[in-house]
């Protein structure tokens, strides 16, 4: 069984990523910073970039 | 049949293409654009194992050069690198709406404050300041009065960056509360929205509610013609109704976001995406 678990780079907090996907958003649950997934196996998370000027649809 | 998703992020709309894949048996691989090193005279094998890139790249800048790479190496990429410069940019999507005459709201160009200030007032109070680039609704002004104006010119010009500089001024165009957003995927209108807002700017991204939107033969025309005049593809077209002009468009998106769509048509949007790209995928694949 892969270890899901990753470090909120922010709080230290402990984030889970299963069922996610690489580049997806979430929320640390002890310090609601907004977190990138980067990797899966190992389990790695990273502070998500703020919204550039030239971010759009 | 193996397609990439190009994309800064993982959002809704990233993952509802990844199930509509999944469901309809296409292999499939998230690239990330932020990992990219592209050696531009050695096209990276990695790429020619993709039957269909799809640009999903929150970072305009990013996927247009992502695209425009993987065009020369002779990648098939939706939408073109043509296409998506030009409706990333609100100055071209207007030029090709003209073009192909298709209705959008009047707009002048002006480069220095005096000027901007003439086009204003050409107009008339209140008239509307966009950057030619961005969107979401963000950074987009009504300009009620000389007042107000001359601050927000003063602001673009000491706080922007020089596209800021670059003074796109549009008719204000007195909507009933609401505008329409469009979807056309390849020659096909395939459901539209009304986005209702108390507030003039109707994004969704700045909490318009979203209903159903009847795809009428006129509508249809409209943004189908709208399309052609870009260059094609998986667009969203973004629709003024005017009293007295009737539909305008206002805007094309190349990479647009569907979430709250769905459920209000009734469509698959991710789906019909990804049905246009198998049948204009490489030509030689079969699934």
């Amino acid at each position: 069984m892969a270890n899901t678990a990753a470090n909120c780079p922010e709080c230290d907090a402990t984030v889970d990523v299963q069922g996610l996907l690489v580049g997806e958003i979430l929320y640390c649950s002890d310090c609601s910073a907004e977190l990138e997934v980067r990797s899966i196996e190992p389990a790695e998370v990273a502070l998500a970039p703020q919204i550039e000027e030239d971010w759009g649809e | 049949m193996r397609i990439a998703i190009l994309a800064s992020r993982v959002r809704v709309e990233e993952k509802l293409l990844v199930e509509a894949a999944q469901q309809r048996g296409i292999a499939f691989e998230i690239i990330d654009d932020g990992e990219l090193l592209l050696d531009l005279a050695r096209p990276d094998e990695r790429w020619r194992q993709f039957d269909a890139v799809l640009c999903r790249s929150v970072s305009q800048s990013r996927g247009q050069a992502v695209l425009a790479v993987l065009e020369h190496w002779g990648i098939p990429v939706f939408n073109t690198a043509r296409v998506t410069n030009t409706c990333n940019d609100k100055l071209l999507t207007t030029l090709a709406l003209l073009q192909a005459n298709v209705p959008t709201p009047r707009t002048l160009l002006a480069f220095e404050q005096q000027t901007a200030i003439q086009g204003i007032e050409t107009l008339g109070y209140p008239a509307v300041l966009k950057p030619v680039t961005g969107s979401w609704g963000r950074l987009l002004a009504r300009v009620n009065d000389r007042d107000a104006a001359e601050a927000i010119l003063e602001h673009q010009e000491t706080l922007g960056g020089y596209q800021h500089q670059i003074h796109y001024i549009q008719e204000y165009v007195a909507k009933p509360q609401r505008d329409i957003r469009a979807f056309v995927v390849g020659g096909r209108t395939i459901c539209a929205i009304y986005r209702a807002s108390a507030h003039w700017v109707t994004n969704t991204a700045r909490g318009a509610v979203t209903s159903n939107c009847p795809v009428t033969p006129e509508l249809d025309e409209l943004c189908l013609n709208a399309a052609r005049a870009v260059g094609g593809g998986i667009l969203a077209i973004d629709v003024f109704e005017d009293e007295q002009q009737g539909f305008l468009v206002n805007e094309i998106n190349a990479t647009m976001e569907f979430r709250n769509s769905i459920a209000p048509t009734g469509v698959n949007i991710p789906q019909e995406i990804l049905e246009f790209l198998v049948s204009h995928a490489r030509a030689e694949v079969t699934l």
